[in-house]
């Protein structure tokens, strides 16, 4: 769909609307299928129709479908990220749910979580029965709302979850602040385990951060920029463990990028408190030397950190500490960013580069194997937010990821769906990529082209 | 400062010590050596960059420094422009790249940039082919600053190399620190630091200096002290010490001074709290070359913008 | 392009009796040195001007005064030189107000460098009058200027390159000529 402009392809998917229930048959062949939901690791062939996964066997026969072959590829249930912004509504300048779902599918992704954090923010029935409409039209991949915590996401009141609920948020969250007030994170914990939702939170205390722009310490001395250190996530991950095992309740914490947090959350898993966690590519990509050129695309928030605590990431992936990968998907436009580094906003986008950069960092440099990514970016995810998703069993959900292990491209600005173009990764040359992916039994990449 | 090396200059930019190399360093220190004497005659002018325009760019208010600068290209026969931009973090209208951009389209050569925020040099650099050089960025570098202090030192002493210098005062918001210490490590000083922890910040020891909060260590054996300014508007959080505990704790007063080598010697960047940082006395004395400092920047920056002026691009 | 040695234009011996000859005129037309100084240009102008000062103070007993001129400052090609000039100092510790100067340099070529110091000497104040000494006149004059005293007049081809060599620069006194070897 590339040549289409953007009102071209609304209208040209308004038309499609009818046809939803996909009738075609495929029949993909000859795939290594990794359904570590369902311990399968096998070449084996996979047939699809009416949206679900109908037979897995070896030697499908051919007759009456479209054939994609898979040799030397993965067959992968499609991945689940449980952390994007999609901006919409209030900043379609920067994404809409239109091109933040075809960069998703361009990453692997057939499930996004989207965040609160919008203009006005999804803090009440109406807003998100609106998204929802928008999501319905305009979505290539599935996406579930996550609402607010607070109304308005300022820390205050907590909004009616019941409510909520009742149109089909999978969780709460205040992302892009942490709740302050112990009381208020206490009532949406109680809250939250009543109407069966899951608590996000992001953990900042905004005491300690203050006004910091990247991580404290002596790039950020170097650098004269203020420093936000480590502590300012730690002491809330502290925090929103204690309210957990006091409320009895499960909470998820958010974009962990911090060593000390790493344990933390080892020692309460341990301990039988039900917290889970997710990182995100770059905080075990990259440290916080690539902020010396004041490049603002390194510029989020958390902050890139050290190499230790990259390593303590990687090994809390790795122990099953930290469950799943998320992209913490930030779209800012160029001239957001193209300012001082004081001055720039936080995030980077990372859709379309989550995928390569685990399988470099990861399965690469043998931390874990390409089951255990798939558990980390499809299954747990899955199950966290209560989904039916990230199995590849009959009768599943057809939502697939066809992925080259092997492949290598360079990541350039120009190949990049998303609406903003802030990824400190342009350029770079990744390997490993989604080249086909199926949402609902429907083929909405073929060979690395969007056909929706 | 007879050191001539064969060197051609190829950085359109300078934008602080860090990026610098030691020869580089020495190239703009011989080069001013040859502007001071530019300085002493009795026409203080020479062609050097006749044609060329210089913008001062200033998002932070700053006499001297802008007149250093002013004067400096205009004793180059450079055409100058001043430009003040309101210093605030919610600046309305254009980024400092269009600004960049739009200076350039008036076929300037040279922009000379102060800025409240770090890095904004580094940022404006990357935008424009026009050269940048920093008159000043937040809390991370003063290169103009380091060099004139650099160069009076030498002046002074004939030699970095070996020399204990000591750098006294608001380590954690000084970008003249920061720009002194890459300076004078480079050129193989021994260079110590000395604060109340609260000014001193995270990691900074590994810039290879020497970290003390004691005033009596840091100027005992040392061969030169630099006292940078307190920085007493910018304390919004009200944690420094008062200017009186300051002045006891920190500040070098002429009982202080008597501890030290006879012949130390004395700078300060301006603008002096006198009482503050160090006393009347001391400011005023034979140790102090505080006014040589003064007289230096102008050949110091004269040497940076003839070579930015006519680097060799690559 | 390497260059390769045509013909040696003066020696050691030869280059000496020019010097003298040449200060044996300074002295004859200048008729009292008490007023007189020589300014050489950076780097071989100087060593002669100190050279010929000390020709000078061998017949009338007395040495002139002798600065040093850098005149990269006041080059015209600044933006044209593949490689950037080095900025030296000038030297000079007298006032040349009311002065008789003697302008001193290795070779005149096309006249812009001794432009150049024009510009620049005038910087320092005005003499009464300013003369040009030098070692060589190898023609091709780009500008109306013209030496009062020169040790030999060379001809020589545009593409030819006339090098003056000194013990102090370059380790042993001799001229020679050089020329593009293909």
């Amino acid at each position: 769909m590339g040549s289409l402009s953007g009102w071209q392809y609304y209208i040209w998917q308004l038309t499609q609307r009818g046809s939803k229930k996909e009738s075609m048959k495929y029949l993909i062949k000859n795939g290594r299928v990794i359904d570590p939901a369902n311990k399968i690791d096998d070449i084996l062939d996979m047939l699809i129709s009416e949206g679900k996964v109908q037979r897995i066997e070896k030697g499908l026969p051919e007759g009456g479908c479209e054939i994609i072959d898979a040799k030397n590829l993965i067959i992968s249930p499609g991945l689940v990220d449980m952390h994007a912004h999609l901006r919409e509504p209030g900043r379609e300048d920067e994404e809409t749910v239109l091109t933040g779902t075809r960069a998703a599918i361009k990453g692997g992704f057939t499930s996004v979580a989207c965040m609160p954090n919008t203009e006005p923010p999804l803090d009440n029935p109406a807003i998100v029965r609106s998204l929802n409409e928008i999501i319905e039209k305009n979505a290539l991949a599935n996406v579930f709302v996550v609402g607010a915590i607070t109304e308005g996401r300022a820390g205050k009141r907590p909004t009616d979850f019941h409510k909520l609920k009742r149109e089909h948020i999978v969780a709460v969250s205040d992302d892009g602040s942490s709740v302050e007030d112990d009381l208020v994170i206490l009532e949406a914990l109680r809250q939250a385990k009543e109407e069966g939702l899951l608590v996000i939170e992001h953990c900042e205390d905004t005491k300690i951060s203050a006004n910091g722009v990247m991580n404290q310490g002596f790039v950020a001395t170097k650098l004269g920029l203020r420093g936000i250190p480590a502590g300012s996530e730690y002491e809330r991950v502290k925090r929103n463990i204690e309210l957990a095992k006091k409320e009895s309740s499960a909470i998820h914490i958010a974009h962990v990028s911090a060593k000390e947090s790493v344990e933390l959350i080892r020692k309460a898993k341990k301990s039988g408190i039900k917290v889970t966690a997710e990182t995100a590519p770059h905080y075990f990509s990259l440290t916080e030397e690539c902020c010396a050129s004041y490049d603002t695309n390194t510029k989020m928030n958390p902050p890139l950190r050290t190499k230790e605590d990259i390593e303590a990431i990687k090994m809390g992936l790795k122990d099953g500490t930290i469950n799943c990968i998320a992209t913490d998907h930030a779209p800012h436009t160029d001239n957001e960013k193209d300012v001082e580094f004081d001055f720039a906003p936080f995030g980077i986008i990372g859709l379309e580069t989550c995928l390569s950069l685990s399988a470099m960092e990861l399965v690469e440099k043998k931390i874990m194997s390409w089951s255990d990514l798939i558990i980390k970016m499809s299954v747990n995810p899955s199950k966290i937010l209560g989904i039916k998703r990230g199995t590849l069993k009959k009768g599943a959900v057809a939502d697939i990821a066809i992925i080259d292990p092997n492949k290598e491209y360079t990541y350039t600005k120009d190949s990049i769906e998303s609406k903003s173009k802030n990824s400190p990764f342009i350029n770079w040359v990744l390997k490993g990529k989604a080249v086909s992916v199926f949402v609902g039994g429907r083929l909405v990449m073929k060979d690395q082209e969007l056909c929706s | 400062m007879t050191n001539e090396k064969k060197m051609v200059w190829t950085k359109k930019d300078i934008i602080g010590l860090e990026y610098l190399s030691k020869e580089e360093i020495e190239h703009i220190l011989y080069t001013a050596s040859s502007f001071k004497e530019v300085t002493t005659r009795q026409i203080k002018k020479v062609p050097a960059l006749r044609g060329k325009t210089v913008v001062n760019l200033f998002y932070e208010p700053s006499t001297r420094t802008r007149i250093s600068f002013e004067l400096a290209a205009k004793r180059l026969s450079a055409d100058v422009i001043n430009v003040a931009v309101e210093a605030s973090s919610v600046r309305k209208g254009e980024t400092l790249i269009d600004t960049g951009k739009n200076i350039e389209a008036l076929k300037i050569d040279i922009i000379v940039v102060r800025h409240d925020c770090s890095g904004a040099p580094n940022i404006l650099a990357r935008s424009v082919k026009a050269s940048v050089v920093n008159a000043g960025d937040g809390w991370h570098e003063h290169p103009t600053q380091a060099l004139l202090d650099i160069f009076t030192l030498k002046s002074k002493l004939g030699r970095i190399q070996g020399l204990n210098v000591s750098i006294i005062g608001d380590i954690a918001h000084s970008r003249v620190a920061r720009s002194n210490m890459w300076g004078l490590t480079k050129l193989g000083a021994n260079v110590t630091v000395c604060a109340p922890k609260i000014l001193i910040p995270e990691g900074i020891e590994k810039m290879g200096v020497k970290v003390t909060n004691d005033i009596d260590e840091a100027i005992r054996g040392a061969d030169a002290i630099n006292v940078l300014r307190m920085q007493l508007e910018r304390d919004a959080a009200g944690v420094f010490p008062s200017k009186v505990d300051f002045f006891k704790q920190y500040g070098i007063s002429e009982e202080r001074l008597k501890k030290c080598k006879k012949d130390i010697v004395v700078m300060h960047p301006g603008p002096i709290n006198r009482g503050v940082e160090m006393s009347s006395g001391v400011a005023d004395g034979q140790n102090s070359v505080i006014l040589e400092q003064v007289t230096n920047g102008i050949a110091v920056r004269m040497a940076v913008l003839y070579l930015a002026a006519h680097a060799k691009r690559q | 392009m390497t260059l390769k040695e045509k013909a040696k234009i003066l020696d050691k011996d030869s280059i000496e009796k020019a010097l003298k000859r040449m200060a044996h005129e300074i002295i004859e037309n200048v008729k009292t040195m008490d007023d007189t100084a020589l300014i050489g240009i950076k780097n071989r102008g100087s060593h002669i001007a100190e050279k010929l000062a000390d020709k000078i103070k061998d017949i009338v007993g007395k040495r002139p005064p002798v600065g040093a001129l850098d005149i990269t400052l006041y080059r015209d090609d600044l933006t044209q030189v593949s490689e950037q000039p080095i900025v030296h100092s000038t030297e000079i510790a007298f006032d040349i107000e009311g002065k008789r100067i003697i302008l001193v340099d290795d070779v005149l070529f096309t006249g812009r460098t001794i432009r150049c110091a024009l510009d620049a000497l005038i910087d320092f104040g005005r003499p009464k009058q300013i003369q040009l000494a030098v070692l060589v006149d190898r023609g091709h004059r780009e500008l109306p200027i013209k030496a009062d005293y020169v040790g030999k007049n060379v001809p020589t081809a545009i593409k030819e390159l006339v090098e003056v060599r000194l013990k102090e620069s370059d380790g042993k006194d001799e001229v020679v000529i050089l020329e593009k070897a293909d």
